[in-house]
């Protein structure tokens, strides 16, 4: 597959998600000495679902490291090695399991930056998949963009495609601050297009800049993570009924980018936000909150609203699991709604 | 004539006696007026005779006879895991031990100024002072170098002094003004320095953090090491056996220190502990029980146990049996739960400050006077420093937002409401 712009002969590839996280976090241990990856079965399984596949085998026991089924212990060995100046990427099997070290994650990482005047940074990524999955019940299925996003002292990302995956990892092992990158299992094996630009080592996706995937003039949607995947396909059905929407890809949590939301609402007014986390306190309402704040308000032609995963902890037959995450019908509907058709 | 032969053969024979200048050794029979003169041209101190002159000005004080040092026994340590432990005898130098007992009372001065401060309600909130423990943080210091790394809990105070920052910063970082090493954002858990990781809050987490400096001592290859610091309260913390396990697995030159006070918070050790022999709960650790009331078998132990690390043998475990005057913080008066002759008891026979200053005494290393011409300049310290302290301006309000992230550029940061925005700089 090739592209063609102006006068420059651009080929594109497909990459998936897993190879794009994996590609970035291989030129960032290439760059920079000081990079490091530990966690569960990230070295000789290449990783449990497979991102750290072949990066034991090119860079040995010393930057990639198993560990002990410890995560408080681990977290904090990591948090410690990036106060002392390592630059270290903290794998969390899924984030389920960061609970079990969220203190670390807080309290020793995200605070000390301001708790030591500006003294002490803390240069460290914890990474892994966040999020439904499919089957996997209650206790791991878990959307912590909400809790990690409500912490000053964090940034927060949550890549989509695959040139978000490579380039938000890439920029936030060089952040030198603590950055917390959510990931999705089910996006791992989706192949994406991947722009020439995006096969450069020195590719990065800014944090807290949003990116808008589709131009629209309708409705504003906002979401982040796999449902942006599903905001796609409900405005391409959508776009058949002629409705257009603009379908915003948040890519960071915090910082978030609300003058891109902005902007987009004040010219379609009308937004729905879309988001698979629980609904109480969670991203869309932070979204909701903030749009009243500002100049958008005024802009707005009906109450904006939100879709999210249902209001329990996740049920393991299929039919339930089903209707307790965002799907596209539940996003058409919604947006419909709001445009009052 | 006896004495100058004794003189001559305490020379020639100990090794330990260092003539402080370098000058050719010459005993002479000079009188005691021209001894005056000489000592002050640079003659070893040990060759005056004026044993039993009493000076009364500083100058005439410093040419008095001292020893340039001395040998002390130390008590053996318990072992675990370990064929053979620190050596049970040690010299002190009498450089060392002005040095040492001066920051000592340094530490406990300070500590006690902060508890008078605290009183005036000018420091607020937690503050956990280490009055009893100075020989843990001044002995540890003097068995490291400054290359070497440290993380303690809350009760911080000494060792953020014995790590290099000054009682100004530190008083200042009490009292929240700007002049304080933290510039007033931290607060008495929150103290940072050069090779010193604080000051934590949440009991436990500071140890696998200490494994993780370790994990960088040895992975940046430079033969440092990592003292991690926890009490005895701390010591039944999950997140401690993880660090253990990790630091022993992939043989991390990490020091891991129990400070054992007896008391976590109000709860005695034989109510917290199925086990109290805290320097045995590494298990595959080996470990050392030291007094940690005396500077010198803290030192020791510290020599041992660095060198063990530094040679690649993986961490090592030290419990020190220390004693904090004080309650648990300043909200704890500290005697609903261990009775005031305990605390009288220790006070009176094992003060390391007094067991110190009774053996630099006994022992010819300095004289009574001195040390006293030290607690008076001591004094004159901590009090400046309160001063400043108290009269330093509270950071500005504008700063507010400032430190959130590093490296960033500026950024706006929302306040109580909406219209309210600090300024965030890196």
């Amino acid at each position: 597959m090739a592209a063609v712009s102006g006068l420059v002969w651009r080929p594109l590839r497909q990459v998936t998600v897993r190879d794009a996280i994996n590609q970035g976090m291989d030129e960032e241990l290439e760059r920079d000495e000081k990079v490091f990856l530990l966690g569960e079965e990230v070295a000789q399984y290449d990783g449990a679902y497979k991102v750290s596949r072949g990066l034991w085998k090119k860079y040995g026991d010393k930057r990639i490291i198993d560990t002990p089924i410890s995560e408080m212990g681990f977290a904090g060995i990591a948090v410690g090695a990036a106060m002392a100046g390592l630059r270290p990427i903290c794998e969390f099997m899924t984030f389920n399991f960061s609970m079990q070290a969220i203190d670390q994650v807080i309290n020793s990482a995200a605070k000390t930056y301001y708790m030591s005047g500006g003294l002490q940074s803390v240069p460290i990524v914890f990474r892994g998949p966040n999020g439904a999955s499919a089957g996997v019940a209650a206790q791991h299925s878990q959307c912590f963009a909400a809790w990690y996003g409500h912490c000053p002292g964090l940034k927060v990302v949550s890549p989509w495609n695959s040139e978000d995956a490579k380039g938000l990892i890439k920029s936030a092992i060089r952040d030198n601050n603590p950055v917390v990158v959510l990931e999705n299992e089910l996006m791992y094996g989706v192949p994406f297009e991947f722009p020439s630009e995006a096969q450069s080592k020195d590719f990065l996706v800014p944090i807290g800049k949003a990116k808008i995937e589709r131009q629209g003039t309708h409705i504003t949607v906002v979401s982040h993570s796999r449902p942006v995947g599903h905001c796609l396909e409900a405005a391409a059905v959508l776009s058949k009924e002629g409705v257009e929407c603009e379908v915003i890809n948040m890519r960071t949590i915090r910082p978030m980018d609300m003058e891109t939301i902005e902007a987009s609402v004040m010219k379609t007014n009308h937004l729905v936000t879309v988001e698979g986390g629980w609904p109480q306190f969670g991203v869309g309402a932070e979204i909701c909150a903030r749009i009243m704040e500002g100049p958008a308000f005024n802009f707005l032609d009906a109450p904006a609203v939100r879709v999210t995963g249902a209001d329990v902890p996740m049920p393991y037959a299929k039919i339930l699991e089903d209707n307790s995450i965002p799907q596209v019908k539940d996003i058409i509907f919604a947006i419909k709604k709001t445009l009052n058709i | 004539m006896r004495k100058m032969l004794a003189a001559v053969s305490r020379v020639l024979s100990g090794a330990s006696q260092k003539p402080s200048h370098g000058l050719a050794l010459l005993p002479s029979l000079v009188s005691n007026s021209r001894l005056k003169q000489s000592s002050h041209f640079g003659l070893p101190k040990c060759w005056d005779y004026s044993h039993s002159l009493k000076q009364a000005s500083r100058v005439l004080v410093a040419s008095r006879n001292f020893a340039n040092d001395a040998t002390f026994e130390i008590k053996k340590c318990d072992l675990h895991r370990l064929e053979e432990g620190p050596p049970v005898t040690t010299v002190l130098t009498r450089e060392d031990g002005l040095k040492y007992y001066r920051m000592m009372q340094t530490v406990r001065r300070m500590e006690l100024k902060a508890d008078q401060l605290y009183k005036q309600k000018i420091i607020r909130g937690f503050c956990h002072l280490c009055d009893g423990q100075e020989a843990c943080c001044v002995g540890l210091e003097a068995g490291i170098k400054p290359t070497d790394h440290l993380i303690t809990a809350y009760r911080a105070h000494g060792f953020t002094f014995t790590r290099g920052l000054s009682v100004r910063e530190i008083l200042a970082e009490l009292t929240g003004r700007k002049g304080g090493c933290a510039k007033g954002k931290g607060g008495s858990m929150h103290m940072y320095a050069k090779n010193f990781y604080g000051g934590n809050g949440i009991v436990g987490a500071q140890v696998p953090l200490g494994a993780g400096i370790a994990l960088a001592c040895k992975y940046n290859g430079k033969d440092e090491v990592c003292l991690t610091l926890y009490g005895d309260g701390a010591a039944n913390q999950g997140q401690i056996f993880e660090a253990y396990n990790m630091a022993a697995l992939w043989k991390l030159p990490c020091i891991f220190i129990c400070e054992n006070n007896r008391y976590g918070m109000g709860t005695s050790v034989e109510r917290a502990a199925a086990s109290t022999d805290y320097y045995k709960r590494g298990d595959f650790i080996p470990g050392l029980r030291v007094d940690g009331m005396d500077i010198l078998c803290v030192r020791e132990a510290t020599r041992f146990a660095a060198a063990y690390c530094r040679s690649g043998k993986g961490p090592i475990l030290m419990e020190l049996q220390t004693y904090r005057y004080h309650g648990h913080s300043m909200s704890d008066p500290g005697v609903s739960y261990r009775t005031r002759e305990e605390i009288q008891e220790v006070r009176s026979k094992s003060d390391p400050i007094m067991l110190l200053k009774d053996r630099m005494v006994n022992s010819n290393l300095a004289s009574v006077e001195e040390l006293k011409e030290i607690d008076v300049e001591v004094r004159k310290e901590i009090e400046d420093a309160a001063q400043f302290a108290t009269a330093d301006p509270e950071p500005p309000l504008e700063e507010l937002g400032y430190h959130i992230y590093s490296s960033d550029p500026p950024f706006e940061v929302r306040g109580a409401n909406q219209w309210i925005k600090f300024k965030s700089v890196s």
